[in-house]
């Protein structure tokens, strides 16, 4: 059983879910090539059972967890939640996970602790998309956030979308969903979760810093270098409906901008 | 390029016209095709970024096909060749245009602001507008009579293709973002092709050239 919650703030025009065929056909998880349908093909091989996480960095103590003694099944939430993504396209998807704050708390992370890392699995023999020669990303997959912003409500660990499990290539077993931040962001089939008291190294920022910033929060008011992010294209669309609506700072979610205040974020984009 | 020569014209143009219509029927058919997946959602959720993406490359598979029509005629000495190296030029201008036009559409919905922050601000859309605007003046001086009156400096002005083949490919080199694997089949394709230009091997290339062939 579990609760459920709109999108916040919603839009009931143009808020309205995308069909699962879609959000779970046309995925960007390079780990399975960079095709937007090669996730989909791909991947299936990925044995998601059983599956385990390590937990370590600056917290009460190190170790390692079975997928289920991390989330328990009675924690389980619903959330709908609008995904921008950082090339300008947007679906509207149901999430069932728990607050990564919950997560946090029990484990105790240390003072010193000021950021969060987390970890795409590395394997070459599940993940064809790691075994290209000719690929630009430095293996595994990394993403962080600051502890603020990972105890934030609206931040999900997610284990499903559309009322049941994860499809692989929507990130199973266990990603992250940070609604108000570009999509990549939001890490796919985590293996690890640091406590840090630096920020951590994060894959998109090394491959490209000038495009994408530690922090990659959605803001219409500053352009990726190669495309304007003023506005996107809300999917599923259509030939003679291009369906290109405003984007909202923060993605719509204005409660997180006192996470913000006092920086430029034109500077920490 | 060259010149396709007077000589023989009338007798070749009647033995290569069914050549010449499969070319063109070849050429035009991924367009109905592309548009039918796009339309009865087969495309995915996205579909004008499909035709966008497919009508990007069919423009620089057909300016590569474009360009070794020279070495494969040299190789066969073939007319056939050279006699459909316009049609496949007007055929990538064509395609251009509508890999254009669906990004005004789909992408930026006809909005002319922005277009012209696209236009001012990044790099790969303006080396991407430089290359049309290559492919338009030797599609504009394609007939014969801009032949006839451009005399020696046509030959010249259509040296562009090579500049347009290198704008396109790094066109779509800053598009890449996470895996250079297809880009570089593209680009190897484009480099032997360019390869093949330099005098010192075109002039070792058309020697090792079949002796011709009669074509009746």
């Amino acid at each position: 059983t579990t609760r459920r919650k709109t999108v916040v703030p919603a839009d009931p025009v143009r808020d309205v879910v995308t069909p699962f065929g879609d959000a779970s056909q046309y995925n960007n998880f390079y780990e399975f090539g960079s095709d937007k349908d090669d996730p989909a093909r791909l991947a299936g091989r990925l044995k998601t059972d059983p599956w385990s996480i390590r937990v370590d960095g600056a917290v009460h103590q190190s170790r390692t967890f079975a997928l289920e003694d991390l989330i328990g099944a009675d924690q389980l939430q619903e959330r709908i939640y609008r995904l921008r993504c950082v090339e300008a396209w947007s679906m509207v998807i149901p999430w069932i996970g728990i607050p990564l704050a919950s997560l946090l708390g029990r484990l105790q992370p240390l003072a010193s602790a000021r950021y969060v890392g987390f970890q795409t699995l590395q394997d070459p023999a599940q993940m064809p998309g790691q075994a290209s020669s000719t690929g630009l990303i430095d293996w595994p997959y990394r993403e962080g956030l600051r502890l603020d912003e990972a105890m934030h409500p609206l931040t999900l660990l997610v284990v499903g979308n559309y009322g049941r499990v994860l499809p692989n290539q929507n990130g199973a077993p266990l990603r992250l969903i940070v609604p108000w931040k570009y999509g990549f962001k939001s890490i796919k089939s985590i293996v690890r979760i640091s406590l840090l008291e630096q920020p951590p190294a994060t894959s998109w920022n090394r491959l490209a810093a000038d495009e994408y910033g530690f922090y990659a929060n959605v803001n219409p008011k500053v352009d990726h270098p190669r495309w304007s992010q003023a506005t996107e294209r809300r999917l599923p669309n259509s030939l003679f409906h291009p369906n290109i609506i405003d984007t909202r700072m923060f993605n719509g979610y204005d409660e997180v901008a006192s996470l913000y205040s006092g920086m430029d974020l034109r500077r920490w984009y | 390029m060259a010149t396709p020569s007077g000589r023989g014209r009338s007798a070749a143009a009647r033995t290569l016209w069914p050549w010449r219509i499969a070319v063109a029927l070849a050429a035009f058919a991924p367009l109905p095709c592309w548009l039918r997946q796009a339309m009865t959602g087969h495309a995915g959720p996205e579909p004008g970024r499909y035709l966008m993406e497919h009508l990007g490359k069919g423009t620089l598979v057909l300016l590569l096909l474009t360009l070794s029509l020279t070495p494969l005629q040299r190789l066969s000495r073939w007319q056939g060749f050279s006699r459909i190296r316009r049609q496949l030029g007007l055929w990538t201008f064509a395609y251009a245009l509508l890999h254009l036009l669906a990004y005004l559409w789909f992408f930026l919905g006809f909005n002319a602001h922005a277009l012209l922050a696209d236009l001012s601000r990044r790099p790969y859309i303006m080396v991407g507008m430089a290359a049309l605007a290559g492919l338009t003046l030797m599609a504009a001086t394609s007939h014969r009579r801009a032949m006839r009156r451009l005399g020696k400096s046509w030959k010249r002005l259509h040296r562009l293709v090579y500049a347009v083949l290198i704008l396109g490919l790094l066109h779509y080199f800053w598009i890449v973002r996470a895996d250079l694997g297809e880009w570089a089949i593209y680009a190897l394709a484009g480099l032997l092709l360019l390869v093949l230009r330099l005098p010192p091997v075109a002039k070792e290339f058309s020697r090792q050239g079949r002796p011709p062939v009669t074509d009746a």
